[in-house]
């Protein structure tokens, strides 16, 4: 692998072609579980692995199967790491499980693994392809649990299941002497499926707002760098002719 | 009165609720906007109301047709054999299949609605919704090692159908809307994917009113 190509698939996967901020894929699980932190997690664990699995597999194979039948021969190797998933987290994780639900059998056709198959592992070798699910997986994650700890605090006042503030203290239990308290100050919309839309809306144009400015500062410095450039070249010219 | 002229045209519709079924299909259970499924064609091909009119009656059509092959797959072929882990991949491969086979027929025996409907077809394969509502479907529970299937036959495919009309309502709506803001002078950063957000996130608030139909 040639230096420096860590550093741009790493950029890529987590920033520049962020599958949830950037490309807008697989967005039916981004809505459906940011409603808790620790769901989103799970969830970003689930696809990571089938995503570098499928990967490997797909490079490996990528000079073996032919043009024609390439998709479906791409969606029954997804399907085998989705089963397998699927059958280890019911065994062993049967609370994530219920709570990922129909989501985790879909994770077949969620459009980033299928994409990244198509786009980056059907024609580059092995090691990069790995590299290149870890950081999309990577990238999917962080997304997912930042919009997920985003709403579970408004939503619900807790983060990964444990409460951030308690309601107001109403009193104290006369048998048992706890303190009794009030409901939580809540904002409940963020937890509907209305405030789902809501919040990816906002991420998206947040982080494409600050990755443009970003850009666009780059751009003038570049620009900046090059005009000085030019200029020195233009006096040294100047000089050599005096 | 539903029940009755399924009854008598041989259907054996007990005790399955038509009637539910239609309101939770197109409005209490709605299939973007309250259960999350298919959403990238909701956000993607929802330009104009023509494209997803087009979109809706594609999905709606594979689904109707998956839910009648994987329905009986499930319970005769794989329930029988122990194998219903593999459901996944036997689907997956069903749903590719079928719409590969219903390219071709609609291209000869039907150009004029091929043209209409055949540049979404390839796009419905991937299409979470489709996969969602056969996994939907053959629910079941188990009981000393015997499965009992929750839905009937009859029960299943009018839930791919009023659920895939669901999904054509739904973004027909979003196109209509979408025809206007489009228009509209926003902030640069939240045009395209955003406001289309913004919208459904609108339309999920009136739809949120239904889910308390039930």
């Amino acid at each position: 692998m040639k230096k420096g190509r860590l550093k741009e698939i790493a950029l890529d996967g987590v920033i520049r072609q962020n599958p949830t901020f950037r490309l807008v894929l697989g967005t039916c699980p981004t809505l459906a579980l940011t409603t808790a932190a620790a769901s989103c997690l799970g969830m970003g664990a689930a696809v990571t692995f089938v995503l570098i699995c499928s990967n490997v597999i797909i490079s490996l194979l990528r000079n073996v199967i032919p043009d024609k039948v390439r998709i479906p021969c791409f969606i029954v190797i997804i399907a085998s790491f989705v089963t397998l998933v699927r059958m280890f987290m019911q065994a062993y994780i049967p609370d994530l499980y219920a709570t990922l639900g129909v989501f985790l059998p879909l994770i077949v056709v969620n459009c980033i693994i299928l994409g990244r198959a198509e786009g980056f592992a059907s024609h580059n070798p092995v090691g990069e392809s790995a590299l290149d699910g870890l950081f999309m997986g990577i990238g999917f994650t962080l997304a997912l649990t930042a919009m997920g700890i985003f709403r579970e605090v408004l939503a619900y006042g807790t983060i990964f299941g444990s409460d951030l503030w308690t309601g107001p203290v109403i009193g104290v239990d006369p048998q048992t002497g706890a303190t009794a308290y009030g409901p939580k100050f809540t904002i409940g919309f963020f937890g509907s499926n209305a405030g789902a839309f809501l919040t990816y809306a906002l991420f998206i144009a947040v982080f494409s707002a600050i990755y443009n400015a970003v850009e666009r500062k780059a751009h003038k410095k570049a620009a900046r760098k090059a005009s000085l450039a030019a200029a020195a070249v233009a006096v040294e010219e100047v000089q050599n002719a005096q | 009165m539903l029940n009755n002229l399924l009854v008598s045209v041989g259907f054996n519709p007990e005790p399955l609720d038509v009637f539910a079924i239609i309101i939770a299909g197109l409005l209490s259970n709605n299939i973007i906007l309250v259960q999350f499924l298919g959403i990238c064609p909701f956000l993607g091909v929802s330009k104009k109301p023509g494209s997803a009119l087009g979109m809706g009656l594609a999905v709606t059509a594979v689904m109707v047709i998956t839910c009648v092959v994987t329905y009986p797959i499930f319970t005769y072929i794989l329930v029988p054999l122990g194998i219903e882990y593999l459901e996944i991949v036997v689907f997956i491969l069903v749903i590719a299949a079928l719409v590969q086979m219903l390219e071709m027929i609609l291209k000869k025996f039907s150009p004029g609605l091929y043209s209409a409907l055949g540049i979404y077809l390839p796009l419905v394969t991937t299409n979470c919704a489709i996969l969602g509502i056969a996994e939907k479907v053959i629910a079941y529970t188990v009981v000393d090692g015997v499965i009992t299937m929750t839905y009937t036959l009859t029960s299943a495919v009018l839930q791919g159908l009023f659920y895939g009309l669901g999904f054509t309502l739904a973004i027909v709506l979003l196109a209509g809307m979408r025809q206007k803001v489009d228009k509209l002078n926003i902030p640069k950063s939240l045009k395209g994917f955003p406001i289309t957000m913004i919208t459904a996130c609108f339309m999920a608030m009136a739809f949120y009113v239904f889910t308390l139909l039930k």
